[in-house]
């Protein structure tokens, strides 16, 4: 125990000002890790299926619960947000928008096709 | 790198430049790949997802058991749940710090997502295929 002092860890998160690029990174892997656990939806949805009428109906019945539907907005809402900036992403990799107006415009561009795609979608579903 | 491992390295293992884990960029690459994968075959599905007659378990069946269809949500599948696999991989190794917790999450979240990838395209399979 002696020799293993405690040293000051790296600055935590809240120390900082919240700005759109640092907001919108955490937020894009928050909508990743909700997606992974969102699979289980799929997963569900397919294995009742396959198994019978019963086991489908059941899953249908759930998701329009005031539950199942927001369970499922917010999965797609968590899929078009990390899709879009998943697209911002690649541009990076790419070595582009890299100045901090483009990152700036970029982020607002992802929140607003975003938003379109939200719409669009339980506009037309 | 350092001098000395220059030294012990042999020429090709210096030009592939992957160090003592014979890989380097794999793990980056797919994640690339697979999101790419990913954006293409999510945009299929939302749109199809909208343009489904309906909900019911005979138009759901009939709907995912056309071969197009069938198949596109089994490549689906395994895109996203090869891509969603990387990703958890790396925020386990940026927030779980003890060892033996890091191997049995890490070894356990692929088992999970290989699981459920496979319960997931049988079903596919079963439903095309099984009418």
């Amino acid at each position: 125990m002696s020799n293993k002092r405690e040293r000051p860890l790296s600055p935590h998160l809240q120390v900082y000002k919240p700005q759109l690029t640092s907001v919108m990174s955490i937020l894009h892997r928050l909508c990743g890790m909700a997606l992974a656990l969102g699979t289980v939806m799929v997963v569900w949805a397919l294995l009742a299926a396959a198994t019978s009428e019963a086991a489908y109906n059941q899953f249908i019945w759930v998701c329009n619960t005031p539950v199942g539907k927001l369970a499922l907005f917010g999965w797609s809402a968590a899929l078009f947000y990390h899709l879009c900036n998943g697209v911002r992403h690649l541009f990076w990799d790419t070595g582009r928008l890299f100045e901090i107006r483009d990152a700036y415009r970029a982020g607002y561009a992802v929140l607003v096709a975003t938003l379109l795609l939200l719409i669009w979608f339980w506009g037309a579903a | 790198m350092s001098a000395g491992n220059e030294k012990i390295q042999s020429p090709l293992a210096r030009a592939r430049g992957a160090g003592s884990a014979h890989e380097g960029t794999h793990h980056w690459w797919h994640q690339r790949v697979t999101a790419v994968a990913n954006m293409l075959l999510m945009l299929w599905l939302v749109w199809a997802v909208v343009h489904i007659p309906g909900w019911s378990y005979v138009e759901f069946t009939t709907w995912l058991a056309q071969p197009c269809r069938a198949i596109l949500m089994i490549l689906a599948v395994i895109s996203v749940f090869y891509h969603a696999a990387l990703g958890v991989q790396v925020v386990i190794e940026d927030y779980v710090h003890d060892g033996a917790c890091k191997v049995v999450k890490l070894v356990g979240m692929k088992l999970f997502f290989f699981a459920t990838a496979v319960a997931c395209i049988f079903s596919i399979l079963k439903v095309a295929l099984g009418s």
